[in-house]
């Protein structure tokens, strides 16, 4: 029976994987090793910034034990969204860690780079031809919008995969990528049932996250054949039940019966899910149904100022019984200390831990019942230096603010840290979160190929 | 009529995002049968979401039962999206304590 095998060592790349796992799904003969680098989990800042949520030496670590099984079993290794947010300085980061490896290592193999990056000028005309669409809540797109954008992706979906292979590339490194369809694109470009293959890459994209118990450090392995496709963790310790498998098809998404992706619908409606043994699971059913235009996910951010934070407790029960009313005149004292500058210039928000710190506004009962409560005075301003001057005032404000009955006269704060005042940086929104019409599928992702020469071992 | 609190029903009840702006809730059911009864009693419903979180009808974007993973899914729109200046939890995993209260009609 014709089949195809994936090893998915991470959920991750960066976030490890344990060695006998991915050792195991080595000796399973696998056709392709696929991994995720990425994801809009972490918030905006990683793709404004251009810089990586997972830290450089773990990533390096996976991709040491990834590039050399890969070389070695002369298999493709494709690795989606590099970098976490998958924009051009977060490719170029992977790419170097693939390159500093490759000498280091003395490896040799052919690498393609698909860049994921949208140009303010391609959007622009798109928009002209009401070719960029809303994905619900957002709000329609303007052109201020695109102008406002520090940077853009688009997420790729299996085709720019399948061109790289096809021009033989052995080492993807994709920019923004659809999760699943890393995993899926050597399945579809070998003419397996693409609503399988995606699902399956669905699956897969996690790792073993699908698993009892579930990790998002622990490889998984998939098969896909002519009518389904079968699932299994490598740790023994883990096992997949069908319900663990169906239930993944919930996770970070809205709808378990449809996954929207580049130019498709995975409908789902007619999966069984069928315990194979006592740790494999095999899924038949998935249809795949090829919308009539092909659109393509839109991320972009922008930048809107510059934050410092500073946290401290409060344990005095007079105060925490007022501490409202105490905060309000503290916004008070900061725009007439400060009536020179621009209210629209700096926003200041005391976030209480104790009472609404975790669901803001989502909050349904705002009330302080623990013996003592954490505050985070956090401006937000168009420049560092005013968040700082800003954050400043309001806590030695706070410090020594006298409010009515008060007996503690020292000081009002518990300060965890000296300094107590934490510049946290550059701060960015989501402002583009769109879909936009291709005309072909491969069109906003240039394929770069190159011959990577590791040479001798050093 | 008797009620059971709902979390002696599930064995997970989680929020996540779903993208950078919707907030998802996910019931996974012990069993099947228990699974069956929450299902059909429809206490898990638009209206019921909007109350517990204060939020309107309209935000309370899908309720959604799925038999194969004996799961039910609610899905909202986020306050804001994910990382905004108010942000109080970016990737939206603390978002699920006012489900804790939903109690299920039982018989016995």
């Amino acid at each position: 029976m014709k089949e195809l095998r994936v090893l998915s060592p991470t959920g991750i790349l960066g976030y490890g994987f344990p060695k006998e796992s991915f050792q195991q799904g080595l000796e399973l003969e696998p056709d392709m090793i696929g991994v995720d680098a990425g994801s809009t989990d972490a918030g905006p800042y990683y793709l404004g910034a251009g810089v990586s949520f997972t830290d450089r030496n773990a990533v390096k670590r996976d991709l040491q034990l990834l590039l050399n099984a890969a070389v070695e079993k002369g298999i493709p290794l494709l690795i989606g969204s590099a970098g976490g947010a998958g924009a051009d300085p977060h490719l170029q980061w992977c790419v170097n860690i693939v390159k500093e490896i490759a000498k280091e290592e003395g490896l040799n193999f052919k690498m393609a780079t698909i860049s994921a990056d949208i140009t303010k000028k391609w959007i622009k005309e798109k928009i002209k031809k009401k070719e960029v669409v809303p994905l619900k809540p957002v709000p329609e797109i303007k052109e201020e919008d695109v102008e406002q954008a520090i940077r853009i992706v688009a997420q790729m979906g299996v085709e720019p995969f399948i061109a790289a292979l096809e021009k033989g590339a052995q080492v993807i490194v994709a920019g923004r990528a659809n999760d699943p369809d890393v995993f899926a694109a050597l399945a579809i470009k070998e003419g397996f049932n693409p609503g399988l293959a995606l699902h399956m890459g669905k699956i897969l994209e996690c790792a073993a996250i699908a698993a009892e118990p579930g990790s998002g450090r622990d490889c998984m392995f998939g098969i896909i054949r002519d009518d389904h496709f079968e699932v299994e963790p490598l740790n023994p310790e883990r096992r997949c039940t069908a319900t663990s498998v169906a239930a993944h098809t919930l996770y970070e998404k809205d709808n378990p019966y449809e996954l929207y992706g580049p130019g498709r619908i995975v409908d789902l409606r007619n999966c069984t899910f069928e315990e194979v043994n006592s740790r494999r699971v095999r899924v038949f059913g998935t249809k795949f149904k090829s919308s009539n235009d092909y659109y393509v996910k839109l991320e972009g951010v922008k930048k809107v100022g510059f934050r410092t934070i500073c946290i401290a407790g409060v344990k005095d029960p007079i105060m925490i019984k007022q501490i409202d009313e105490i905060l309000k005149e503290i916004k008070k004292s900061i725009n007439e200390n400060f009536d020179n500058i621009s209210k629209s210039e700096y926003t200041t928000i005391f976030r209480i831990y104790g009472r609404d710190g975790v669901m803001g506004k989502l909050e349904p009962e705002p009330l302080i019942k623990s013996h003592e409560i954490g505050i985070v005075i956090d401006v937000v301003a168009k420049t560092q230096e005013l968040a700082n001057t800003i954050c400043s005032f309001a806590r030695s404000t706070l410090l020594h603010y006298g409010y009515p009955g008060r007996i503690a006269t020292a000081g009002n704060l518990a300060f965890p840290y000296s300094p107590s005042d934490i510049k946290v940086g550059e701060v960015y929104e989501f402002n583009i979160y769109h879909l936009a019409r291709l005309e072909d599928p491969t069109e906003v992702f240039p394929i770069q190929l190159e011959e990577v020469k590791g040479g001798e071992i050093r | 009529m008797k009620t059971k609190p709902i979390i002696e029903l599930a064995k997970v009840i989680r929020s996540k995002n779903a993208g950078p702006y919707e907030l998802t809730f996910d019931f996974i059911f012990k069993d099947f049968d228990t699974y069956e009864r929450v299902k059909n009693s429809n206490v898990i419903n638009k209206e019921k979401i909007s109350k517990l979180y204060k939020i309107s009808k309209e935000n309370v974007l899908s309720v959604i039962a799925y038999d194969p993973a004996k799961a039910i899914k609610v899905t909202i729109v986020r306050p804001w999206a994910s990382g905004a200046v108010e942000e109080t939890d970016v990737y939206g995993a603390q978002q699920h304590t006012p489900l804790l209260k939903i109690k299920v009609p039982c018989e016995d």
